[in-house]
């Protein structure tokens, strides 16, 4: 009588939410980052982003097929992996950067540890920190000359505003608000992060536990070791900490990976609490100028042993509920 | 009024304007009608009839075998025409008496006789409820006389009578209470005798406000109490729903009577009243029989034994083949393999669907999102309980707490990656007492 009827498990309605319309979200949150980049780097940006986005896919689609897996390009997380790494790179990068960088995130990080889920540390990130600490000149170079892009590397660079601050510069806080200062495609314009976060935070893709304490806990920390080496904090040096380099891009859109941040609430306020304590002390005391992006793979790789210590105590379990 | 609620709990569809208008209608079954010997959370019954015995309406045709069990009654008069295993609508396959429905209804002696309830005491208002195999309707099936026997009767603060009715498309409830309202304030006040120091409160979600206002109308006891709660699932859930009203909390191993409330569902209490007031013991209930490929929504009084087959008949059967139909609330019911299968004590439903949302969108890797922690009332990590469930680790299982789940399935209703969450933790929950009883024997 009933040849087609399915038979499983309880419940038998589900929620509308996908991973893939997640990953949607994700997109539509990071174009205004990315948009302001294009704005402020012109084409350069524009071409880095499709080089990102498409080896990305193509490393997805070809390691997958090569394996005989389920090609996975259809929930867009490999979309969301290679606009994130788009936003981390200078826009005056050589070609062979991003190509380098989508094959390391998709190849290395991703997939070699089992696809999507199984990631011990962002992507992006992950391929960012390699492409810094492999070329470490291209990838401080924000020159926006276009001929750049395919040319030879022609050191005419410019200095970071988390470069000048440790120099001892203060540079103009409001300039990073709204338009551009040197730096990676997507930290251009601190407003359009913004924008692009309020919208993830509306749309409940993103807790906004771990962007808010790592901000707020960053700042507290700076303000504090600077104290301590006696060294004066002014409004504007504050204002250039919060909206300079990667530090609202990186809480917004990458300290929020679901798969190397903690669920437990608990947990998500140890990583943020440990991700603002290592920022500030490699902005203040480490020579290096990757404080957001250590600071957030660190903060991944100790995500699994954060979570098994703050396991939450059951419903009923509470001291002095009932007996 | 303030809501009460709880933490946590997700918010689906209520989808209950399909059946919430339609007034309940009594089927008057003409089928053989099939009594499985165990429709409770307990002991099997025995048969105390034989085949080939004439039964009327309201005799008792299994009795119980132990405290927590319960005796079951014919709904028909007629011959016993079999005692055999059938398959019944968990799956499972029970030994069941087979009546023959003669249609007359012919009832027992003695039964509907009306008394004077304001004058037995305790004890005999307990019996009568033992006697009538009242179990908790709202599904679980635990039978209502042990509920209502705790060992510290006068340690009792709150009779909760459960109204959320948090399951989506579920109406059953809320059409009880709009038509035998009365019935129920004077199922309290039988209740209340067995508890001196408790109040009543009978917690009803806000998407009822009509049951709510008219039960706040024809409450003449100022010991009973309506408290307006959120609409969120599982609002209904015993735990969540005394955490809601009392602010205590229990977990799996304690009793309601720990936290000094007893709770029951609407139903059960109506069933409690025709019990002690009427001498008619359970052997009728009220269903929703709803979903989009049903051709009339409706509400059903039916005799407990009839087919479901006969239900979705009068509820003018399909209007397209159904992808899934479903026997109780859409997030923790059943889903069925065929429909001629017995109506027990604990079916709440039947719900049909044109399209099964669980098979449109394929189960996918875990992206570590913490929606499921987001929405587990028991607090629980089943992120964490899923990978040791699926790796055989109980042990890890045990330790992430995972025998406090409830099966409420709003982990999995969530998810956006379509796991089936609940599924594994049925499955370890089972493995994890398997490994107990082992553990017991050596």
């Amino acid at each position: 009588m009933f040849r087609n009827i399915n038979v499983s498990v309880s419940p038998h309605i589900r929620d509308k939410r996908t991973t893939r319309n997640i990953m949607l979200d994700v997109c539509i949150a990071l174009f205004f980052p990315l948009a302001a980049g294009i704005y402020a780097y012109g084409i350069n940006a524009l071409i880095v982003a499709v080089l990102c986005v498409a080896t990305c896919l193509l490393s997805e689609l070809i390691f997958q097929v090569a394996l005989k897996k389920k090609v996975t390009l259809g929930d867009l997380s490999a979309l969301v992996t290679g606009l994130i790494l788009a936003v981390n790179l200078p826009a005056s990068v050589p070609w062979f950067i991003p190509v380098l960088g989508g094959v390391f995130a998709i190849i290395v990080v991703k997939q070699l540890f089992g696809g999507l889920g199984q990631n011990f540390m962002n992507p992006a990130l992950g391929a960012r920190c390699f492409l810094v600490i492999s070329f470490a000149k291209l990838m401080t170079n924000y020159s926006t000359d276009i001929n750049y892009l395919f040319g030879k590397p022609d050191a005419v660079t410019s200095a970071t505003p988390m470069a000048m601050v440790k120099g001892g510069e203060v540079t103009n806080w409001f300039d990073m608000l709204v338009n551009t200062h040197a730096g990676c495609i997507g930290e251009v314009s601190a407003i359009a992060i913004l924008i692009g976060a309020a919208y993830m935070i509306i749309r409940r893709v993103i807790d906004v536990k771990i962007p808010f304490i790592y901000i707020a806990s960053t700042l507290c920390f700076v303000a504090l070791i600077q104290t301590i080496k006696g060294e004066s904090i002014s409004f504007d040096y504050m204002m250039v900490q919060l909206c300079g380099g990667g530090l609202l891009i990186g809480a917004f859109f990458m300290a929020t990976d679901y798969v190397t941040s903690p669920i437990t609430n608990k947990g998500k306020v140890v990583y943020a609490l440990i991700l603002g304590l290592m920022t500030s002390l490699i902005r203040t005391v480490s020579p290096s100028n990757e404080g957001v992006s250590y600071s957030i793979i660190i903060g991944n790789m100790l995500t699994p042993l954060i979570e098994k210590f703050t396991v939450p105590k059951p419903f009923g379990y509470k001291k002095g509920a009932v007996k | 009024m303030k809501l009460k609620s709880f933490k946590r709990g997700i918010h689906p569809k209520g989808n209950k304007q399909y059946t919430a208008d339609k007034p309940i209608k009594e089927l008057v079954s003409t089928c053989d009608a099939t009594y499985p010997l165990s429709q409770h959370i307990g002991a099997p019954c025995e048969p105390v009839v034989a085949i080939g015995d004439e039964v009327k309406k309201g005799q008792l045709i299994a009795k119980a075998t132990s405290f927590v069990s319960c005796n079951i009654f014919s709904a028909v008069s007629g011959k016993v025409k079999d005692i055999k295993p059938v398959a019944t609508t968990s799956g499972e396959t029970v030994q069941s008496i087979i009546i023959e429905n003669d249609g007359k209804f012919e009832e027992v002696e003695g039964f509907g006789k009306q008394e004077d309830y304001t004058k037995f005491d305790r004890d005999e208002i307990l019996e009568k409820i033992q006697y009538a195999g009242i179990v908790g309707l709202g599904g679980a099936g635990f039978p209502t006389h042990v509920k209502l026997a705790p060992k510290e009767p006068d340690r009792i603060d709150y009779l909760i009578v459960n109204a959320a009715e948090c399951e989506p498309y579920l109406t059953s409830d809320y059409r009880l209470m709009l038509e035998k309202g009365d019935k129920l304030v004077e199922g309290i006040k039988i209740l209340l005798k067995l508890f001196k120091n408790a109040k009543c409160v009978i917690g009803i979600e806000n998407n009822k406000t009509d049951a709510y206002k008219h039960l706040v109308e024809i409450i003449d006891d100022e010991k009973i109490e309506c408290q307006l709660l959120k609409a969120k699932y599982p609002q209904g859930g015993e735990r969540m729903l005394i955490k809601a009203i009392t602010g205590r909390e229990i977990n799996s191993k304690m009793l309601p009577a720990d936290a000094g409330t007893v709770v029951v569902n609407v139903a059960s209490t109506i069933a409690c009243y025709d019990a002690v007031a009427n001498n008619i013991p359970l052997i009728k209930r009220v269903l929703t029989i709803t979903g989009d490929a049903i051709t009339n929504p409706c509400n059903l009084l039916v005799s407990i034994g009839c087919s479901h087959k006969e239900l979705l008949e009068e509820a003018g059967g399909f209007n397209c083949n159904p992808e899934k139909i479903v026997s109780g609330g859409p997030m923790m019911g059943t889903a069925l393999f065929e429909i001629d299968l017995p109506v027990t004590k604990t079916s709440s439903s039947i719900l049909a669907f044109t399209k099964d949302e669980v098979a449109k969108v394929p189960t996918s890797a875990c992206i570590h999102c913490g929606r499921c922690l987001g929405a587990c009332p028991e607090k629980l990590v089943p992120q964490l309980m899923m990978a040791a469930s699926d790796n055989s680790q109980f042990d890890e299982f045990e330790k992430l707490h995972g025998m406090e789940c409830i099966e409420c399935g709003s982990c999995t209703y969530v998810c956006p990656a379509k796991r089936p969450l609940t599924q594994s933790f049925k499955y370890a929950k089972r493995e994890v007492i398997k490994q107990r009883k082992k553990g017991e024997k050596k």
